[in-house]
């Protein structure tokens, strides 16, 4: 399935700002197998003094930008054209909790896709007891790495109400899991808690849903704005896999891929620091396109 | 050692009566077999010849200089400013060169080690890939920053400054606590440690036989400057701000070593390159010896929610643009846990064990490691595997000997079980003892050291001696200083006199330039210069006020009201005692000078404390009235003091312009301020001499004018006298001068806005009439000071 994306975002300012940095995290990239980008292009206005861009930790593709005179508002503009490749239907060669423990116990590496760095407290995921009962309540013993990514998932997504006013970007995932509400990245987060809760490595994938669903099917929840979803590991053989607990589903042709680590903070679209006291507002418009 | 090596009986008899070493620990003093050691008997035998008062007036010496110098350090409370004084021991403790030197090679191994670790964590990672180091340990440590992960420092080394805890064990042989690689402290406490020392202790003997520490600063300083890229750009100190807990020794090391104090917020990132802001715009920066932790250093990729770090820093160390001393990220190497491997990681690295062990540690993480330390619970320290904390400073979230320190009620077993990769049992160490002076005598004390350590050229340095942690008791978990124990400085002694040295090469005179004032810098020495005169100007308003109440008895008297509306509009309520009155003002003034304890001299600050200390002293009781007046003549002479202390003494640097320059836009509007409302239009008698008792200018209208004083009198004195330091036009003067010094002042033919908005107001004042000062005229004298405040601001100071 081919793509056009198209994605504006604002960030205006009350008060002009001097020297402000701006670490952007908007362009998809290549993913073997999985997704191919023919054109990607990031426009920004004001025109930065410095502009470059770097790869992450994680192997994200990030934009720095430097204001070296004073600017009260950033305006960005993505426009991508991305191919999602059709993935096989995953066969099941994960083991139990027990089984993943052990195969993640023989994994030495620290390269950015080792399962380690997904299994621990993160930027902005930290422990959470209610989640991880919840987590072992749902999942029933013996259930493969993989069962329980699927299950727990499901589980969410019947407890949790999308609700696109009740959060907002600071909103930890154990006050959205007790309110059992939120929005994508809500959902992800609690889902990444609960999973490292029972012990699978999980982290966090940025990037966009199709905006138009296909004739006769639902639109998808998180469909204009940015949307997130959960990576775990099931253990050496099937590796990573992608699930979206907003909508109940493996992730596949629908969704595009932008960044993943092991938080939104890893991922963040738009990291910034500015020398302001004012007030700031910002807007974000999505489009998704089919080709 | 001159002589023979015996100790003098008075020695034995009195200072050493209940000195009893406990079995199965090591003591400094005495060898295992109950002999003095032969380095401590020429200080020993000193000290018995004194008298005890002879003693007790030493020591006094000795905390007078560390008071004087204004040594202290902060603890981490509810009150960030409180502040501590420095807590000497005032008996040092004493090692042969020939024990250190061996020390020395250990840790030089050590050193080498560690930096081999952190390269490799931030490289190839081979360590874990190969088993040698748990993956967990390095993923889930807090230390390891990943967007720091493949950079190689632009000097080609992570590690430049080190300090290592040390002890020594029961059978005599030393091993280490900890490693410090973050942003190790003590090297400047080192430095007054010895200088009090030098007080206590001024004999010549055994004196001439310590080891000097002058040289290992005067070595790691040309090795910081001999760092790529270091040559014509500055090398600073980046701290955290004056609410760390070692600040002082910041604003020390800074003004010893001539490096440059800067915050976070001083430097900005621009074209890949580290800037300081001053206030002759943004200039180069090269080496950046970093008292911050790396997780502050960068909002932008590191800790988001640092206030106190540069965005970029990370984007500059990335581009090879500046030195870190040390690198962001070195911490890691500070995790306890680490400890466990690295014996094995040494035999890996270097093809050799460790010269000096460390102390003994095992990780739960691992079966066997785990089931020794439940076995062995009772000899060990357990707690968090991924703290950086040295093994005696115990937290309440750990177990020592079996039981837990905050007296949770939790069988230890489960607790491992349920932790166990988060876990770490030590060995609970028991540490030499070695002798503190306590009410007359010495007692055994147990003692850690802390030895400082620098790259250079040649390998490593190390600062011989001067600091060693001294336990409060008998108990080695009271050993922080946070938990009251005390430090003292450490005597390497060699057999013979030591050459004198120097921090600089002797003949070889240079003078620095030291660079331009950093912006924040000059900005709070200019609000510094506003807050102190801003407090002087409430001092003498307030004294008129109770000195007018003293005479009418009356608050309601119409130049009581006056008074008090004008105090009012500097939120100063003339109801409440004087302290609480006083202290907004003061306190701010405390807040930009603890800002810039680098920039301005010692005595200063002590006046400055001085200050405090006296208006904290101010009974709650005093009467208002005559009592308050005199009182407030007291304050007004102290505050004089540092005004004298600071203007006598600062260079003419450009710091000293900002500082002055805020005195005098201060006093020009404070006397604006008392003319409006006690000269001004249409103002009933008896006012104008409020404003010439603010001005100080009594004396010298009686003798010019010889009349009453009158609205246009007191408007000539106050305002338009050039002669008159209390006047407004005094000070334009003063501020135009100091302008015209200020960077930029003239840049092709055309003036700086500053001196834009000063040069027609200070004509204006001297062709004025006092008739032409109206109230309007001078409304509009205070909004143009207020405009040039701005302009100041937007020109030099953000």
């Amino acid at each position: 399935m081919r793509y056009e994306i198209r994605l504006s975002i604002g960030n205006h300012y009350g008060a002009p700002s001097d020297h402000a940095r701006t670490l952007v995290r908007l362009l998809p990239s290549d993913l073997p197998g999985r997704q191919i980008v023919s054109s990607r292009l990031l426009s920004v206005d004001p025109a930065p003094s410095e502009r470059y861009e770097t790869v992450d930790f994680f192997g994200n593709a990030s934009t720095v930008l430097v204001f070296h005179a004073p600017i009260d508002r950033i305006d960005l503009t993505l426009r991508a054209r991305v191919e999602r490749l059709l993935q096989p239907a995953i066969l099941d060669l994960s083991p139990d909790l027990a089984g993943l423990a052990a195969e993640l116990a023989a994994y030495r590496s620290l390269g950015p896709g080792a399962p380690h760095h997904y299994t621990g407290p993160s930027p902005r995921i930290a422990p959470d007891p209610a989640i991880a009962d919840f987590a072992r309540s749902v999942v029933p013993p013996g259930a493969t790495a993989l069962q329980t990514v699927e299950t727990l998932g499901r589980a969410l997504h019947a407890q949790m109400r999308f609700d696109a006013e009740a959060t907002d970007v600071d909103t930890t995932p154990s006050e959205a899991f007790a309110n059992r509400h939120g929005v994508c990245q809500d959902f992800s987060h609690v889902m990444i808690a609960g999973l490292r809760g029972l012990g699978v490595p999980a982290g966090y994938v940025s990037g966009f849903l199709r905006t138009v669903p296909p004739p006769g099917q639902p639109r998808l929840e998180g469909a204009d704005a940015m949307h997130a979803w959960v990576s775990a590991w099931c253990g050496a053989e099937n590796g990573w896999v992608e699930y979206d607990p907003t909508n109940a589903c493996t992730v596949n042709q629908d969704h595009i891929t932008v960044a993943c680590g092991r938080d939104y903070s890893d991922v963040s679209p738009v990291r910034g620091t500015l020398r302001t006291s004012g007030e700031q507002d910002s807007h974000q418009k999505v489009d998704v396109v089919p080709l | 050692m001159t002589g023979p090596a015996r100790l003098h009986p008075q020695a034995r008899a009195s200072l050493l009566a209940d000195y009893t070493v406990q079995p199965g620990v090591a003591d400094e003093l005495f060898e295992p077999d109950g002999a003095i050691r032969p380095v401590w008997v020429p200080f020993m035998n000193q000290l018995a010849r004194l008298s005890p008062e002879d003693i007790a007036a030493h020591f006094t010496r000795g905390d007078q200089y560390l008071r004087d110098a204004g040594v202290f350090y902060r603890q981490y409370s509810a009150d960030p400013q409180q502040e501590r004084d420095w807590p000497l021991s005032h008996i040092p403790v004493i090692l042969h060169e020939d024990e250190w030197s061996e020390i020395c090679a250990g840790l030089s191994q050590r050193a080498d080690l560690l930096e081999r670790v952190v390269a490799d964590l931030y490289g190839a990672a081979n360590l874990v890939c190969d088993g040698h180091l748990p993956p967990d340990l390095v993923a889930q440590n807090p230390e390891w920053h990943r967007p720091l992960v493949g950079i190689t420092p632009a000097s080609g080394h992570f590690l430049h400054f080190l300090a290592f805890e040390i002890g020594r064990s029961p059978d005599g042989s030393w091993l280490v606590l900890g490693d410090r690689t973050q942003a190790p402290s003590g090297a400047g406490f080192a430095l007054e440690n010895r200088m009090a020392t030098a007080r206590i202790f001024p004999e010549p003997f055994p004196r001439a036989n310590i080891r000097r520490l002058a040289g290992f600063f005067r070595a790691f300083r040309n090795a910081m400057d001999a760092l790529p890229g270091a040559d014509g750009r500055r090398t600073a100190i980046l701290t955290p701000g004056p609410g760390n807990d070692t600040y002082f020794e910041h604003t020390y090391i800074a003004r010893y070593l001539g490096l440059v104090l800067l915050e976070g917020d001083d430097l900005i990132v621009q074209n890949g390159a580290v800037q300081v802001r001053t206030v002759s715009g943004p200039q180069p920066v090269g080496v950046l010896w970093r008292r911050l932790d790396a997780a502050y250093a960068d909002p932008l990729e590191l800790n988001q929610n640092s206030q106190i770090g540069t965005p970029g820093l990370v984007d500059a160390i990335r581009q090879s643009n500046v030195n870190m001393v040390n690198a962001l990220g070195s911490g890691i190497v500070e995790t306890r846990a680490f400890m466990a491997f690295l014996p094995k990681i040494a035999e890996v690295l270097l093809g050799e064990p460790l010269k000096l062990p460390n102390i003994a540690t095992w990780w739960c993480g691992q079966p066997s490691e785990r089931d020794y330390v439940k076995d062995h619970a009772d000899r060990m320290l357990i707690g968090q595997a991924l703290s950086r904390a040295l093994p005696f400073d115990i937290d309440a979230d750990a177990a020592l000997a079996g039981a837990f320190r905050g007296g949770q009620d939790q069988p230890l077993d489960a607790w491992i079980d349920a932790n166990a990769a988060g876990l770490v049992g030590q060995e609970a160490v028991t540490l030499s003892t070695t002798p503190a002076w306590s009410e007359g005598r010495l007692l055994p004390r147990p003692m850690t050291v802390r030895v400082m350590a620098a790259r250079t050229p040649q390998g490593w340095t190390f600062l011989p001696g001067g600091y060693a942690r001294i336990g409060r008791s008998d108990d080695a978990t009271a050993l922080p200083m946070q938990q009251g124990g005390s430090v003292a400085d450490v005597w390497v002694m060699r057999d013979h006199p030591v050459p004198d040295e120097t921090l600089f090469d002797p003949g070889n005179f240079r003078r620095e330039d030291i660079g331009a004032l950093p912006s924040r810098a000059a900005d709070n020495l200019y609000w510094l210069g506003r807050y102190v005169e801003r407090t002087e100007g409430a001092i003498r308003l307030l004294r008129a006020y109770h000195q007018r109440l003293a005479e009418a008895g009356n608050a309601a008297d119409t130049r009581l009201t006056r008074i008090a509306d004008l105090l009012g509009g500097l939120s100063i309520d003339v109801n409440l005692p004087l302290q609480a009155a006083l202290e907004p003002a003061l306190g701010a003034a405390r807040i930009c000078a603890g800002k810039v304890r680098d920039r301005f001299s010692v005595d200063g600050w002590a006046a400055l404390a001085d200050l405090t200390s006296s208006l904290q002293a101010l009974s709650g009781t005093l009467q208002p009235g005559d009592d308050c007046a005199r009182a407030l003549g007291v304050l007004l002479r102290k505050i004089t003091g540092f005004n004298g202390l600071v203007h006598e003494n600062m260079h003419r640097t450009s710091g000293w312009r900002f500082l002055t320059f805020g005195r005098a836009i201060e006093r020009a509007d404070g006397a604006a301020a008392v003319l409006l409302a006690f000269a001004g239009d249409n103002i009933a008698p008896g006012l104008p001499d409020v404003a010439l008792e603010y001005g100080d200018s009594n004396i010298t209208h009686q003798r010019r004018y010889r009349i009453d004083p009158t609205r246009d009198t007191v408007t000539d004195l106050m305002v338009l006298d050039a002669n008159n330091p209390r006047a407004v036009l005094f000070q334009l003067t003063a501020m135009r001068r100091i302008a015209q010094d200020l960077p930029s002042a003239e840049v092709e033919g055309r003036v700086s806005a500053v001196l834009r908005a000063l040069l027609p107001l200070e004509a204006g004042l001297v062709v004025a009439d006092p008739v032409d000062i109206t109230a309007d005229r001078l409304l509009d004298l205070r909004r143009a000071l207020s405009d040039i405040s701005g302009r100041l601001a937007a020109a030099y100071l953000i």
